[in-house]
């Protein structure tokens, strides 16, 4: 139903503003394209049969009903020769559509000129994250939970065209090679393009247990010259956002959202809105508990609406409004950080070994929220009719937002289509479980619906985006260590004082235990060894929304964690990595990383001086996250008036077998961009409950000239592959602030840096 | 009436001349390639030529444009320049989301058209006004230099 029912609507597009084929008919699009799909399906619980094999199917997304209810299509195979791969994730700029590829191309030993990606409908039972029980892209899991998937769909593939081949030229199948996308059959001198195989492959059996490739078999898993599938469409304009499409009959809606958290519309004044020449409707919108109230102003071009929103005169109901002050808020949470919280670890007896110990350090830490500020301000697109509802929308979230949209309206989720897009960047935020800008866009289709209006864009201005809450929580930790008279750790009694992420939220059942939301906690007190480790938690409660951003829980315990271990390391007198590994031996893949990164930066020579008397210092981290390893040495130079340049990052990660080397590059040069961001210039304040940023003036981005230089050194590793999105911002900070204190002596405990050292 | 020409296509707009041409091409022209980013001028997404010359199209009125030569992504390709960073920029797997990317290609054509062997110091000063929040700082920079090696010798500065 999902690709019946797009089709259609692609076909009442203009044709620039989606890249498929639009003027086709549906008869005409499958009788002129052809094709063959090899729809494939992998459960281990079910037998192949018959129905099991999808039969025509094209690059445009369309297939006969036959098709439609397999589960687990993962390939599409052309009579033109085009292998389509479908991608269950999210493409946010992390590079997934090109790793789910190059994963069933290798398998399948076809062209990568060959291969295309297309996004998949929001399908649980086809599409799930196996690592989240629904269809999600998220906690850097594409590559971890898929990787077996789509090798498995490219391997049976390949089978199928080989067993094609073998039935036609009447040749044992074991004589049959496959070499980029050409089947072969050497002692006969016969060859097939995929495409020419496809209709007679698609009559074949699907193998239960097709055979996987071993890794000196892989001919584009490993290799650096693969490039991104994206690349061709985000340098000419042509790839598609939420933002650049365009439905018959849409309006754009522009919003007008409360100020503070909590409060909801009272009565709203639209005069001279609806006076702005080009403004169609005005409509509004309930919040409740975990969404914001407000009013839309709905026209066919963006910069009317915001005209009209603009012009809106609205009375807030602030009776239930947040009233909170960033500056309240941290002497709060200092104040709690001095009292014993739920406990989250105990080993041994932290506070005697305290009372013991030859030498103590303890720091107090404070981070702010942050937004994700993704470059494409949040939007979602609407229709209504009475099969139910089509959204047309970046998804982090798929099914989540499926079944939010399905409950909000009263529908069956299978009645709500999702087409997903490109993201401009997410970081998290549109992956939320409370839904909030879908069901706002829901919600004000359904009022413009009932003023016989069509589908709906909702798109949130930069400033709405910012303001919009769902942001890193704030925290404060409290980290007590000692040393014993040798310089061996002995006690870490570490605090910690932050809104709960999970809680109030369908992931609470799995991911809060005895009071503890395993995100707020994730890495701390982690991973050096110690007798005696205590770790308490705080989970406050606030009007603020909170949500995961890029790296989550790691964001501050990694910061708090990082620091402290070198502050140890100056106690104890001695060399930060050489201390670390000291406390790391059951830990081998952190040693992997933190010894390559020490070697590649050179770590063991001192810095060149700078010829004035700017001071240069270096600083180490290590973290873990999300099952992947990164170490990073961090190189500033900060001038006698306290400016801070960073010069340059070395990297080191592991992430099991390095699927797209290139990729996971560029994800570790963006997590280290991305991080410096937050730690330089990043927090959002509040003042009586209102949040006091609003847009890049007062809520900076990294700019080039601030950009280090990067070498990224991926540690090989013959362990599953696991994810790169998130796992190179948490060491970022941490050894940001090392470097800091090698060149000035100051400790770094507060972020963002901001001004600190020019003080 | 506002008549411009668009990638050599003319075109007529009869709307509020204030309007920013940023929507004009986005909502009334169907060129989707230009972006909202901040509408403020902070973020260079919405980044166009307009008789050459590198203009933020969020805050630039259409008015502005009557009677000029609007370039934007979609039209940057037939520039010997443009072509040669798109290829670079394909070359080097600059992007990630690519949201930012229309804009920094056309600052980074408009800064290679000014001067076609630039230092880093130049690429810091004409590209500082484009934010990439994916942060693929490192390979614009490698990109550019790529171009401009690229790049038809022609090119004066």
């Amino acid at each position: 139903m999902h690709m019946i029912r797009r089709l259609g609507i692609e076909s009442e597009l203009p044709s620039s503003t989606l890249p498929a084929p639009s003027n086709l008919s549906r008869r005409s699009f499958i009788q002129g394209v052809g094709g063959l799909a090899l729809g494939v399906y992998f459960a281990p619980t079910r037998a192949a049969t018959p129905e099991d094999v999808a039969i025509p199917g094209h690059a445009g997304g369309t297939a006969p009903e036959s098709v439609l209810f397999e589960p687990n299509a993962f390939i599409r195979i052309g009579l033109d020769d085009k292998v389509t791969v479908i991608a269950k994730h999210l493409e946010m700029g992390q590079g997934t559509f090109t790793g789910l590829a190059t994963l069933a191309a290798d398998e399948l030993d076809a062209d990568w000129a060959q291969v295309r990606v297309e996004a998949a409908p929001a399908d649980v039972k086809r599409y799930a994250n196996t690592l989240m029980g629904i269809q999600g892209t998220g906690g850097s899991t594409a590559m971890a939970n898929a990787h077996k998937q789509m090798r498995l769909a490219g391997a049976a593939a390949r089978a199928m065209l080989v067993a094609a081949a073998a039935t036609q030229w009447k040749v044992p199948a074991a004589e049959i090679e496959v070499e980029s996308g050409v089947v072969m059959h050497k002692a006969s001198k016969r060859q097939a393009r995929f495409g020419e195989l496809a209709e007679a492959a698609a009559a074949q059996t699907v193998p239960k247990e097709p055979k996987l490739k071993t890794p000196d078999q892989f001919t584009l898993i490993g290799k650096r010259q693969l490039h991104r599938k994206d690349s061709p469409e985000k340098t000419d304009g042509s790839a598609m956002f939420t933002q650049d499409i365009k439905l018959p009959e849409m309006l754009v809606a522009v919003v007008a959202h409360p100020s503070r958290f909590g409060a909801n519309l009272k009565r709203v004044d639209d005069t001279k809105a609806r006076a702005v020449p080009g403004v169609v409707d005005v409509v509004t919108f309930d919040g409740d508990a975990h969404r914001m109230g407000g009013v839309a102003v709905l026209s066919k071009n963006t910069w009317i609406a915001k005209q009209g929103r603009d012009a809106l005169v609205v009375e807030w109901d602030e009776s239930s409004a947040d009233h909170d002050s960033s500056d309240a808020l941290i002497k709060q949470y200092r104040a709690l950080a001095k009292k014993p919280g739920t406990v989250a670890r105990k080993d041994g007896d932290a506070e005697k070994a305290l009372s013991t110990a030859a030498k103590t350090v303890e720091a107090e830490y404070v981070f702010p929220y942050l937004a994700h500020a993704a470059m494409e301000p949040l939007n979602c697109i609407v229709r209504l009719s009475d099969d139910g509802c089509e959204i047309w929308n970046g998804e982090q979230l798929h099914t989540g937002d499926q079944m939010s949209v399905a409950g909000l309206l009263g529908i069956k989720p299978e009645q709500v289509t999702i087409t997903q897009l490109y993201a401009g960047g997410s970081f998290g935020r549109r992956a939320n479980p409370h839904a909030d800008y879908v069901l706002e866009a829901v919600k004000i289709a359904k009022a413009a619906q009932a003023k016989g209006h069509g589908p709906v864009k909702l798109v949130w201005t930069r400033e709405e985006d910012t303001r919009g809450g769902f942001y890193r929580p704030m925290f404060v930790h409290r980290v007590r260590a000692g040393l014993d008279a040798d310089g061996k750790l002995i006690a870490w009694h570490h605090r910690m004082v932050g809104q709960s992420i999970m809680k109030g939220t369908p992931f609470e059942q799995y991911a809060v235990k005895d009071g503890i939301d395993s995100s707020s906690v994730e890495g701390a007190s982690e991973p050096y060894d110690a007798p005696n480790k205590t770790l308490e938690l705080h989970s406050p409660e606030s009007k603020v929304p909170v949500l995961w951003w890029r790296s989550v829980g790691h964001t501050h315990t990694a910061f708090a964690t990082e620091t402290m271990i070198d502050e140890l390391a100056a106690a104890a007198g001695r060399d930060p990595v050489a201390f670390r590994l000291g406390m790391l031996e059951k830990h081998p893949r952190h040693r992997g990383v933190l010894e390559t990164v020490g070697r590649e930066a050179g770590w063991s020579k001192p810095l060149k001086p700078t010829a004035d008397a700017s001071r240069r210092g270096r600083g180490v981290a290590v973290v873990e996250s999300f099952n992947s390893f990164v170490a990073q040495v961090v190189e500033v130079t900060v001038s006698p008036d306290g400016v801070l340049k960073v010069d340059r990052v070395v990297c080191a990660v592991d992430c099991g077998l390095a699927i797209n080397p290139d990729v996971i590059r560029a994800q570790m040069e963006g997590g280290i961009g991305f991080a410096l961001n937050a730690a330089l210039h990043s927090e959002i304040t509040l003042d009586d409950g209102v949040v006091q940023q609003s847009n890049f003036h007062n809520y900076p981005m990294l700019r080039i000239n601030e950009m280090p230089q990067i070498a990224v050194h991926i540690v090989a590793s013959g362990e599953d592959p696991s994810g790169v999105g998130e796992p190179g911002v948490p060491p970022l900070a941490p050894a940001l602030a090392n470097a800091i204190f090698a060149a000035t002596g100051t400790r770094i405990s507060t972020l963002p840096i901001a001004k600190q050292l020019q003080a | 009436m506002v008549k411009l020409t668009v990638n050599g296509v003319e075109h007529t707009f009869d709307g509020d001349p204030t309007m920013p041409l940023l929507w004009f091409l986005r909502d009334e022209a169907s060129l989707t390639g230009t972006k909202y980013g901040c509408g403020m001028s902070l973020c260079g997404a919405c980044t166009v030529h307009l008789d050459g010359e590198p203009v933020r199209s969020c805050v630039t009125p259409v008015s502005a444009a009557a009677g000029k030569a609007v370039t934007t992504v979609e039209g940057i390709g037939a520039d010997p320049v443009g072509k040669a960073v798109q290829a670079a920029w394909r070359a080097r797997d600059v992007v990630q989301c690519g949201y930012c990317q229309s804009g920094q290609i056309m600052s980074a054509v408009s800064l290679l058209k000014a001067k076609p062997k630039p230092s880093d110091a130049d690429i810091d000063a004409a590209m500082g006004g484009n934010v990439c929040r994916c942060a693929t700082y490192v390979r614009i920079r490698a990109a550019i230099h790529d171009a401009a090696d690229a790049a038809p010798k022609s090119i004066k500065a």
